[in-house]
C-alpha cells in the first residue's frame, strides 16, 4: 500500500509519560493533607468493622453487674455501661453495624438514584417530569421525618432502617445524576456515538455515566456521613436496632438516662459518631477538589 | 524610518508548581511608525503572550517578564509599575482581542463602556465626551450610533461587537494598536468588513498596528512587514512581499506551502511533519529541527541566532549563520 | 457514469424555540430548502457562514436529526423518516468526523476503545480480531499501535483528528460526513489532515460530504460545491465553475472576502454590508436581498428558484440569472 508509506513519512510523536488516571488520582490525593488523614481514619474504621469482634477485649453482650457505669480505666478503656458491659468492645463490634447499615443504605439509594437520574436526564419528556416531580415531593419532607415515617410503616428493625435511609437518599442521587446526564448528553462524543448507531443503553452507561462518576463518588462519601447520623438517630429513637445491640445510636439512647452521673456512656458513642461523620465529610471535601474540579474554587 | 516599538530578547515565564516555564525565549522585533506588522505563528508559539507582555497584562496569572527589553517611543517600559502602565494602556497603546464578547462587560451599556477610557485619558467634559463617543462609533461604521450607546453588548452581532472594541481601542488616538486575532471569531464576509475598516482607520490616523494572527491570508492582505514566530521566538522577519515571494526559514516555507490558495490547483499541499513542541519538553538545539526536512547535525545541538540578510530581513536558521560552510555544506 | 451515492431532495428542518412562559412559540427554519446529490467517490462541499444551516444539513443526513420534510436517499435507500432501529445499515455506511477533536473523543476511553467502538456496536468480532483491525487502521491514518493504549487527551489536535478519522474508517463506510474537520487545527497540521483525507479517498473510494466555512480548504478538497445562505443552497455546481464563474452575488462576495495569502494580489473586494439576518425571522423574497449589492424590486417579494446556468450541473437561485 503506497499510501501507508506516504502517510508514515512523518514521525508520530508519542507522549513520553504514560498517563494513568489511577496514578494521577493518588498523586493529587496526597496533596490533600486533611482529607488524606481522614481517609486513613476511615480505612482503619473499615478494618475495625471487619475484625472488630475478634479483637474486642470483652464480650459486648455479657453483663457484669460488679462493674456497672464505671468511668474509663486501664481495664475498660471507654468505661462500662449500666450492665457493666465494656463500652470499648461494644464500640468496636458496633462499628460493623453502624458502617454496614449506612454503606448498604447509601449504595442502595445511589443505585436507585443513578438509574432514575440517567433515565430522567437522558430520555427527558414525560418520564423526566414524573421522576422529577416524584423526587420533589420527597424533597418536601425533612430527611429524618421521611425516614421515621417509612420505619413507622414498615416497623422497627435494622433492615427497615436500611430501607428507609436508602429511600430518602434516592431523590438527591437522582437529581445529581440527572444534572450531569443533561450535561453529558450534549457532548460531541455522545453525538459521535449516536452517529455510529450506539444503543441508548450503551450511550447511557459507557459514555454518560462515567462522566458523572467524579461528582457521584464525592456525593456518596458525603452521604455516608449523613446516613450514619440518620441510622443512629433512628436507633436513638428506638426505631432501629434493639437496645441490647451494640449499635452506636442505640448506645446513645441507653446512656441518655445517665447523662448526669456517668456521661462517658453517652460521650463515647457520641464521639465515635462525630469522628466518623467528620472523617467522611472531610474525605468528601478532598475528593471534590481532586475529582470534581468544576466546583473547585481556585 | 523611526521605530515606535522595539522588543529586544524578550523573555516571559510562568511559574507552576514551583517550576518555571519559559514561553517566550528571546523575542525580538520592532515596529516602525505608521506601519502594520504582522506577528504570525501557530497556536502555542507565544504570539499572544508577546502582546500581553508588551502591555504587561499578567493580572491573575503567574506570568512575568524574565529578561529583555521593551522600548516604546524611546522609553524603556520593561520595569514600569502597574500604575505607570495604566497611563500608557488605552491612551498610547490599545488592544483588540479575538472574542469581543469576553472583553466587553455584559451588564454595562455600550456608551458607558466607551466613556471609560475617554474619561480616564482625555480631558473632556461630560457633553464633549459623549459627542466623542458618538463620533468614534460613526467612524467605525456603526449605524444608529446615538441609539446603540444605550444598548447592551449581547444585543449586538459579533461583527458589531468587534467594531465596538475597535472604537474603544481607537477612542484615545493610540499610536500603537495591538490586534490579537481580531477577525478569527468572525465569518468571512464580516471579517472582510472589519479588515477593510482597520485598514482605512490605520491610514487615516497613521498609527502603527501589531496584528497578531495565524491566518496568512490576513497577513498578506493587511501587513507591511511580518515577523514569524515559532516556539517562543521570532524565526524570520521580512517585508511582506519578500516573505511571500521567497521565504527563507524552512518553517515559513512550510507554513506558506500548507495553506491552500484559491485559484492555485495543487494535488497535494506541502505539509510540515510532526507537531508543535510542548514548551515543557522542548527539543535541544533549533526548536524546529525535528520537523525540518533540511536539518543537519548542528541543528539538533545548538540554537541558531538571528542573521541579518540585508534589506531588513532577519532569519534564525543555521543555513544563514556565518561559518555555515562548515556545518551546512 | 459514476453512481449517485447520496441524493437529497427538498430537505427542510425547523426547530421550535421555546420563549418564556407567555412568549409565543417561534420556529427557526435552520434548513429551508436543500437539494443536491453526490456521486460515489467524489467530494461535495457545503460552504457558508455560521448559521447558514450547513451543519444541520450534515446532521440530518447522518440522521442525528429527523428532517421536517424532504427525502434522503443513501445508496438507494430512503432514510429520511426511518426510526433508529431501522437505521442499522445506514449507521455502518455513513460515518462522521467532527470539528472539535478535543470534544468528539470520550476522554475516559483509550484510543483503542474509541476506534473499536463501531465494531463493538455493529459486529460480533472477538477482542483479538478487533485489536487487529484497530492496529491496521491506525497505520492507515499515520499512527502506530503504540498510540492505542493511551487516552485521547494525551495527543495533540492533529493526532486526535487522526484518531477521529480512524474511528470513522473502521467500518469501511461509503459516505463520510466531515463537519469542519480541519477548522480547529493549526495551518501546518491542517494540511496534513487534508492530504490524509485525499489519500484515503483514493485508497478506499470514499465519498465525502465536506462541511466548511473556509473557501480555500473547500476549493482544495472538493469536486462539487454548494453555497448555503440562511438555510438554502443559493448556488451549486462543479468546483471549477463555482470558483471561476460564480453567478450568485453572495458567492461572488464570499469569494472576494477570502483573504488571499499573496500580497501582490491585494484587490478591491466586494464588501457586503450589514450582518446575517436571523433565521428566526428571515427576509421575505430572496433571503439575500438585504445585503445584496444588486438587489432589485422583484428580489424583495419573490423567492428565486434554482435555475440552470450555462454549464451542466451549475445552478443558481438568483433573479439575475438568465
Amino acid at each position: 500500500m503506497e499510501i501507508i508509506k506516504e502517510v508514515n513519512a512523518y514521525t508520530p510523536v508519542i507522549p513520553k509519560k504514560k498517563y494513568s488516571p489511577v496514578k494521577e488520582f493518588f498523586k493529587n490525593w496526597k496533596k490533600q493533607k486533611t482529607a488524606f488523614w481522614a481517609s486513613i481514619f476511615i480505612l482503619l474504621l473499615i478494618i475495625i468493622a471487619i475484625i472488630g469482634p475478634y479483637i474486642a477485649p470483652y464480650d459486648p453482650y455479657e453483663p457484669d453487674y460488679n462493674s456497672t457505669l464505671q468511668g474509663p480505666s486501664k481495664e475498660h478503656w471507654a468505661g462500662t455501661d449500666e450492665y457493666g458491659r465494656d463500652i470499648f468492645s461494644r464500640l468496636l463490634v458496633g462499628s460493623r453495624i453502624s458502617l454496614g447499615v449506612s454503606f448498604l443504605a447509601v449504595f442502595l439509594g445511589a443505585a436507585g438514584g443513578i438509574l432514575l437520574g440517567l433515565i430522567s436526564g437522558y430520555f427527558g419528556g414525560w418520564l423526566d417530569r414524573i421522576i422529577m416531580r416524584g423526587s420533589d415531593v420527597m424533597f418536601a419532607f425533612p430527611d429524618l421525618l421521611l425516614a421515621i415515617a417509612i420505619v413507622a410503616i414498615l416497623g422497627p428493625g435494622l433492615t427497615n432502617v436500611v430501607i428507609a435511609v436508602s429511600i430518602f437518599s434516592i431523590p438527591s442521587f437522582a437529581r445529581l445524576v440527572r444534572g450531569s446526564t443533561l450535561e453529558g448528553k450534549e457532548t460531541v462524543f455522545v453525538e459521535a456515538a449516536k452517529s455510529m448507531g450506539a444503543s441508548h443503553r450503551r450511550i447511557m452507561f459507557k459514555h454518560i455515566f462515567p462522566e458523572t462518576l467524579g461528582s457521584l463518588i464525592v456525593f456518596i462519601t458525603m452521604r455516608i456521613g449523613t446516613a450514619i447520623l440518620a441510622a443512629s438517630s433512628l436507633s436513638f429513637l428506638g426505631l432501629g436496632a434493639s437496645p441490647e445491640t451494640p449499635d452506636w445510636g442505640a448506645m446513645l439512647s441507653i446512656g441518655r438516662d445517665y447523662l448526669g452521673t456517668a456521661s462517658h456512656v453517652v460521650m463515647m458513642p457520641g464521639l465515635a459518631i462525630f469522628l466518623t461523620v467528620l472523617a467522611f465529610n472531610l474525605v468528601g471535601d478532598g475528593l471534590r477538589d481532586v475529582l470534581d474540579p468544576k466546583t473547585k474554587n481556585e | 524610518m523611526e521605530k515606535l516599538l522595539q522588543v529586544n530578547q524578550l523573555e516571559t515565564q510562568f511559574t507552576k508548581d514551583k517550576e518555571k516555564l519559559k514561553i517566550l525565549r528571546g523575542v525580538s522585533f520592532h515596529i516602525n511608525k505608521g506601519e502594520v506588522l504582522g506577528l504570525v505563528g501557530e497556536s502555542g508559539c507565544g504570539k499572544s503572550l508577546t502582546s500581553l507582555s508588551i502591555m504587561k497584562l499578567f493580572k491573575g496569572t503567574s506570568g512575568e517578564i524574565a529578561g529583555g527589553r521593551i522600548v516604546f517611543k524611546g522609553e524603556d517600559l520593561t520595569h514600569r509599575s502597574e500604575r505607570e502602565m495604566r497611563k500608557i494602556r488605552g491612551k498610547q497603546m490599545a488592544m483588540i482581542f479575538q472574542e469581543p464578547m469576553t472583553s466587553l462587560n455584559p451588564v454595562m451599556k455600550i456608551g458607558e463602556q466607551l466613556l471609560e477610557p475617554i474619561r480616564l485619558h482625555l480631558d473632556l467634559n461630560e457633553k464633549q465626551a459623549k459627542e466623542h463617543v458618538i463620533y468614534i462609533l460613526k467612524k467605525v461604521g456603526i449605524p444608529r450610533a446615538e441609539e446603540i450607546i444605550y444598548e447592551f453588548p449581547h444585543q449586538l452581532s459579533g461583527g458589531m461587537r468587534q467594531r465596538i472594541m475597535i472604537a474603544m481601542a481607537m477612542s484615545c488616538n493610540p499610536q500603537l494598536l495591538i490586534a490579537d486575532e481580531p477577525t478569527t471569531a468572525l465569518d468571512v464576509t464580516i471579517q472582510a468588513q472589519i479588515l477593510e475598516l482597520m485598514k482605512q482607520l490605520q491610514k487615516e490616523e497613521g498609527m502603527s498596528v501589531l496584528l497578531i494572527t495565524h491566518d496568512l491570508g490576513v497577513v498578506a492582505e493587511m501587513c507591511d512587514r511580518v515577523a514569524v514566530m515559532y516556539a517562543g521566538r521570532v524565526v524570520e522577519e521580512a517585508n511582506v512581499f519578500d516573505l511571500f515571494e521567497s521565504p527563507k526559514h524552512p518553517y515559513t516555507k512550510g507554513l506558506i506551502g500548507s495553506v491552500p490558495k484559491i485559484g492555485q490547483r495543487k494535488d497535494k499541499l506541502t505539509s510540515i511533519k510532526g507537531n508543535v513542541p510542548d514548551p515543557s519538553n522542548m527539543p535541544k538545539g533549533c526548536k524546529f529541527a525535528p520537523r525540518c526536512n533540511d536539518a543537519k547535525a548542528i541543528c539538533f545541538e545548538e540554537e541558531p541566532n538571528a542573521t541579518d540578510l540585508g534589506n531588513g530581513r532577519m532569519c534564525s536558521c543555521w543555513m544563514f549563520e556565518e561559518g555555515r560552510e562548515n556545518v551546512y555544506a | 457514469m459514476p453512481e449517485t451515492l447520496l441524493k437529497i431532495n427538498g430537505l427542510k428542518k425547523s426547530f421550535t424555540l421555546q420563549g418564556g412562559m407567555f412568549a409565543k412559540k417561534r420556529s427557526l427554519k435552520a434548513v429551508h430548502e436543500v437539494s443536491f446529490s453526490i456521486d460515489e467517490g467524489t467530494t461535495y462541499s457545503l460552504v457558508g457562514e455560521s448559521g447558514c444551516g450547513k451543519s444541520t444539513t450534515g446532521r440530518l443526513i447522518s440522521r442525528l436529526l429527523t428532517p421536517s420534510h424532504g427525502e434522503i436517499w443513501i445508496d438507494g435507500e430512503e432514510v429520511s423518516q426511518k426510526k433508529e432501529s431501522q437505521l442499522k445499515s445506514i449507521r455502518k455506511k455513513v460515518q462522521m468526523i467532527f470539528q472539535d477533536p478535543y470534544a468528539s473523543l470520550n476522554p475516559r476511553m483509550k484510543v483503542r476503545e474509541i476506534i473499536a467502538e463501531p465494531l463493538v456496536i455493529h459486529t460480533k468480532l472477538s477482542k483479538l480480531e478487533r485489536n487487529r483491525l484497530v492496529n491496521e487502521i491506525l497505520e492507515v491514518v499515520g499512527l502506530t499501535e503504540h498510540h492505542a493504549d493511551r487516552y485521547a487527551h494525551e495527543f495533540s489536535g492533529g493526532q486526535r483528528q487522526r484518531i477521529g478519522i480512524a474511528r470513522a474508517l473502521i467500518m469501511k463506510p461509503k459516505l463520510i460526513i466531515a463537519d469542519e474537520p480541519v477548522s480547529a487545527l493549526d495551518v501546518s497540521i491542517q494540511s496534513q489532515i487534508l492530504n490524509l483525507l485525499k489519500d484515503l479517498q483514493t485508497e478506499f473510494n470514499l465519498t465525502y460530504l465536506f462541511i466548511s466555512h473556509d473557501l480555500s480548504v473547500v476549493e482544495h478538497i472538493s469536486d462539487s460545491i454548494g453555497v448555503m445562505y440562511l438555510g438554502t443552497i443559493v448556488e451549486s455546481g462543479p468546483k471549477d465553475v463555482i470558483f471561476s464563474n460564480p453567478q450568485h452575488p453572495y458567492t461572488k462576495a464570499l469569494l472576494s472576502s477570502v483573504p488571499v495569502p499573496d500580497p501582490r494580489l491585494r484587490r478591491e473586494r466586494i464588501v457586503l454590508q450589514g450582518d446575517l439576518p436571523s433565521p428566526v425571522n428571515p427576509p421575505s423574497g430572496c433571503r439575500f436581498h438585504t445585503r445584496c449589492p444588486a438587489c432589485m424590486d422583484i428580489c424583495r417579494t419573490v423567492e428565486p428558484e434554482m435555475k440552470k446556468v450555462l454549464a451542466d450541473d451549475h445552478f443558481a437561485a438568483c433573479h439575475l440569472v438568465n
